[in-house]
């Protein structure tokens, strides 16, 4: 299985294909429907985000708090259809991989073309395995969301299917 | 009359919200092996159904949520009507056994206002169902429903003249039409007549059956089984990615409808289907 390194480079992207697996290990960011409508109202009112989005990748997952001895608690991927509506916009401004589950939107496929991206697909329900894969977790933004605030991850091993490549290639078209 | 304080009544639905979230039920787990070995050796849908079946096992083994979205905590109460409940109200014994479990055995508190988003922090209000049963007992299911699903589902007015073909096609259709969203392979709970909202109640009601379990009407397991042949046929396949196996299961209950209609919710359960009942 191929291992990739984050943050991704372009030439990282640019061999990547929809079907194959890969093992994800460095930084990721969470983030699902409640702070993708804050990312965007702040956008609209152009105000700075409390991270930097250029050359990072989105995790769309709300962990369970973490047990003792853990640095996250399950943490499997959310439907990423929901982010449709905001993720042309987040790619536009830098932001080269997704991580979720299930198809995305018409334009958020012409999206990830345009602009060089990846989507990454996670297996939906395996939720203890990707919990048990973050090795650090730190709250970076809007921690009155609770499960939905974003973190950044720390992950090793994180196995994903390439589901829609910057080729345009796509594993849900059939 | 028999007497059933409330306090053990949240101590029951604090233990099955323990139980519930930290596995998938073991018909739902056979059904999945099986299906792994239906899929193409090697192929992105049978490497997603073992990952499935490996974090299940690890989810055990280190009583982790077998699932992060631990759900909207749904209760069926089946109350026989010789039993007293003495004590706190049914409906606070129950979010009083939910929140206490949601918080104690760290899982996602995943309730929400609709409109303003911001986040009740304590899983409740449960959704509880009461039925007034025979006998001097009281039956405890717990479903853990996780929004993935249920958001892909739907319910159909049909009319009369559309009959069981019509029931199938619109169950066909809710699973073509949530595609790769509900984590497939996914189970059907159908509810087949009633009104409006009983008609729902069916679907969400069955989906507490046993996968490979039957409708003892012979024409509505005809309809579980057409229904369940049509959708693999879709080769959605396990996480979208194409396969085999779309879903695990179909199950339909059925109830007496009004002459003018034909009413028929599906409600969807993506894979990691998960339950737990207990009798007081």
């Amino acid at each position: 299985m191929k291992t990739l390194t984050l943050p991704l480079t372009d030439e990282a992207i640019e061999a990547l294909h929809a079907g194959e697996s890969v093992l994800l290990s460095g930084t990721i960011l969470t983030g699902r429907d409640c702070a993708h409508k804050r990312i965007c109202e702040m956008l609209d009112r152009g105000e700075e985000l409390p991270f930097p989005l250029k050359g990072q990748t989105i995790y769309y997952a709300g962990p369970c708090p973490a047990p003792e001895g853990k640095a996250c608690g399950s943490c499997g991927p959310t439907t990423s259809a929901r982010m449709d509506a905001y993720a042309p916009r987040l790619l536009d401004l830098g932001l080269r991989g997704m991580i979720g589950k299930g198809e995305r939107s018409a334009a958020v496929c012409e999206a990830i073309v345009q602009n060089g991206a990846v989507y990454f697909a996670a297996i939906g329900g395996a939720g203890a395995l990707y919990g048990n894969a973050v090795q650090k977790s730190e709250l970076v933004a809007f921690p009155d969301l609770l499960s939905e605030a974003v973190y950044r991850f720390t992950v090793k091993d994180f196995p994903c299917i390439v589901a829609i490549d910057c080729h345009g290639g796509n594993i849900y078209k059939r | 009359m028999r007497t059933i304080r409330s306090e053990e009544v949240e101590q029951a639905v604090y233990r099955l919200a323990e139980e519930a979230c930290l596995g998938i039920i073991p018909s739902c787990m056979q059904a999945i092996g099986e299906a792994a070995d239906r899929e193409e050796a090697g192929s992105a849908a049978q490497f997603a159904l073992e990952t499935v079946l490996l974090n299940a096992r690890t989810a055990k083994a280190e009583r982790m949520p077998v699932c992060q979205d631990t759900g909207y905590a749904v209760i069926l109460a089946e109350i026989g009507q010789d039993v007293h409940i003495e004590g706190a109200l049914l409906a606070d014994a129950v979010n009083s056994g939910v929140r206490r479990a949601y918080e104690d055995f760290r899982f996602r508190k995943s309730v929400c206002d609709p409109l303003t988003r911001v986040n009740t922090a304590d899983n409740t209000p449960a959704a509880l169902h009461t039925e007034i049963v025979a006998g001097d007992r009281l039956r405890l299911t717990f479903l853990p429903k996780g929004f993935g699903s249920e958001n892909m589902s739907r319910l159909y007015m049909l009319t009369p003249s559309q009959g069981v073909q019509g029931v199938i096609d619109s169950i066909v259709e809710t699973v073509r039409l949530a595609g790769s969203r509900p984590c497939p392979p996914v189970v059907c709970g159908v509810g087949i007549g009633g009104t409006f909202d009983t008609c729902a109640f069916l679907a969400k009601k069955a989906l507490t059956r046993e996968l490979g379990t039957h409708n003892p009407r012979a024409d509505v397991a005809a309809i579980e089984s057409e229904a369940l042949e049509r959708i693999n046929a879709l080769h959605i396949g396990p996480q979208g990615f194409g396969g085999k196996v779309t879903a695990l299961g179909v199950l339909c209950e059925v109830a007496p409808t009004h002459i003018a209609g034909l009413p028929v919710a599906v409600n969807i359960q993506c894979h990691c289907m998960r339950a737990a009942r207990t009798e007081l």
